[in-house]
């Protein structure tokens, strides 16, 4: 081996382990949250965690399925408001403004990312939530303020992302699109949105696992009431804020519990990223 | 601090359960507690080294001035779910708690609320801060917090008709009142228990009842 191979090798061997210790950070804490939660779950049965309405762990009932349907309304709320509005927002940037507009837009779109969430949640808190109280009623912590405020939360990830896919599609699309006679808005729906479908939808989970995994800001305006929400005015729990909200006091039996949720957030957090893969991919072109 | 060259006191916050499992353990010469101890803490040592009065606060613009201890629980509770019902407008009561753990909601429990369990439909806030701050905004709310934490911004209600005061307190009149506790594995060390003299001296007393609360000791 030369000098040179023996050092490519050694190059080599060093990013192998910087790699791997990354994935060796995931693998520690799968197990440690899944030693700490499966013991209480295998316990008291499975069941009584996913299908039962009652959360008292004084009274040793731990009952998951309020905040598992908080967490899915809420990320699915977020996804109706931040989708629509990420998506519009990336065509604009990259198909009808100008360049200078872009090169103006978009870093300032990129800063809304830097935001630290806690300054989302007392956004929340001082603005919507007394704006939702006022003019819809209810307490105004509510299912729908969440929604809004994660559905901001996620805008800068669905459009850098798309704005990066749409952008990598070869200028030849469009202007074979263009020179056949289509409109501008034609070109994008029937020929930059396939084209990029696959980028596209990688910023759509993307957003959607910050706002399944998003605490603070929803812990502020979401009223942690741990009861399925009968409207969207009604005040939501989520897995996450669960465990937050009750982790500093938690101990021995009711930690365990606590730990249980974070087995099932990462059990729907799997589930949804593999229905989201298998989507993309099937319709890549 | 001065008086006492080379000592340190560290403090860390993370509630009751985790004061009382910090001196179980060793971690913590002292341990603070909100609550009284439960059954299997029990083999620790407790010193009450001030107590403090729970009020149950509502808007300040909430007509509603006074509820009796069946009334309260019964908003907890869920069973109550309009002002009209006690003596206010026709609106939904917004039921403000503490999170589940926490010390004033234990003692919220075991004084109110007994055997019944808290409205599942209640906005839960994970202090003290939080909960006042709602009910200072939303006019349909209650909520509880500590005594010494009520300001202008809420209405703290009469129980039982005595309104809730630091005389009426020590009067033992207004009967929503825990024990704040000092607890230790065994007899305190050295330094700790020099601490634990400060606080019950006179002096120590003095910025506890500055601080809003009540001193277990009256001259």
């Amino acid at each position: 081996m030369t000098r040179l191979e023996k050092r490519e090798s050694l190059i080599r061997i060093a990013l192998l382990v910087v790699a791997f210790s990354a994935i060796s950070v995931l693998l520690v804490i799968t197990v440690f949250i899944f030693e700490e939660g499966i013991p209480i779950m295998v316990k008291y049965g499975f069941k009584r965690f996913l299908f039962n309405l009652d959360w008292y762990p004084s009274e040793k009932s731990y009952g998951l399925l309020p905040m598992v349907i908080g967490s899915i309304m809420v990320t699915f709320g977020a996804l109706a408001i931040g989708v629509p509005f990420g998506l519009a927002c990336a065509v604009f940037l990259t198909e009808f403004s100008s360049k200078r507009l872009r090169r103006i837009i978009k870093p300032m779109i990129e800063l809304l990312a830097g935001i630290p969430s806690v300054v989302y949640g007392f956004m929340g808190v001082v603005i919507l939530v007394p704006f939702i109280r006022e003019t819809l009623g209810g307490p105004g912590l509510s299912v729908l303020a969440s929604s809004i405020i994660l559905g901001i939360m996620i805008l800068p990830t669905i459009i850098s992302i798309s704005v990066d896919s749409l952008e990598a599609v070869p200028s030849a699309y469009r202007e074979g699109s263009i020179a056949l006679g289509a409109t501008r808005w034609q070109t994008t729906r029937m020929v930059m949105f396939p084209a990029a479908r696959s980028g596209i939808i990688a910023s759509i989970i993307l957003g959607m696992g910050r706002a399944i995994g998003e605490t603070m800001a929803v812990i502020m305006i979401a009223g942690n009431a741990i009861a399925i929400p009968r409207s969207l005015l009604d005040p939501v729990r989520t897995l996450t804020s669960n465990i937050a909200l009750e982790m500093a006091y938690a101990s021995g039996e009711h930690r365990q519990a606590l730990f249980a949720t974070g087995v099932i957030l990462f059990v729907i957090i799997m589930i949804l990223n593999t229905i989201a893969n298998i989507t993309s991919k099937r319709r890549k072109i | 601090m001065e008086e006492h060259p080379g000592f340190a006191v560290n403090v860390q916050g993370g509630g009751s359960s985790a004061g009382i499992q910090a001196a179980k353990s060793g971690a913590a010469d002292i341990g603070m507690s909100s609550r009284e101890l439960k059954d299997d803490e029990k083999d620790l040592l407790e010193i009450v080294v001030a107590r403090d009065g729970l009020a149950i606060i509502v808007h300040p613009e909430n007509p509603v001035g006074g509820l009796s201890l069946v009334q309260v629980q019964n908003i907890f509770a869920g069973n109550i779910r309009s002002w009209k019902f006690v003596g206010g407008p026709d609106r939904e009561i917004h039921v403000v708690t503490r999170e589940e753990g926490s010390g004033t909601r234990g003692a919220f429990q075991e004084m109110v609320m007994g055997k019944s369990r808290l409205f599942p439909r209640a906005i839960v806030q994970d202090s003290n801060g939080t909960v006042r701050e709602i009910v200072a905004n939303d006019p349909a709310s209650i909520g509880y917090i500590s005594l010494g934490l009520v300001n202008k911004r809420v209405k703290a209600v009469c129980l039982e008709g005595v309104e809730p005061s630091f005389e009426h307190i020590v009067e033992k009149k207004y009967t929503l009142v825990r024990p704040f506790l000092f607890v230790t594995n065994g007899p305190p060390k050295p330094a700790a228990r020099e601490f634990i003299n400060f606080v019950l001296s006179r002096e120590g007393q003095e910025l506890i009842r500055r601080e809003g609360l009540i001193p277990v000791f009256r001259d």
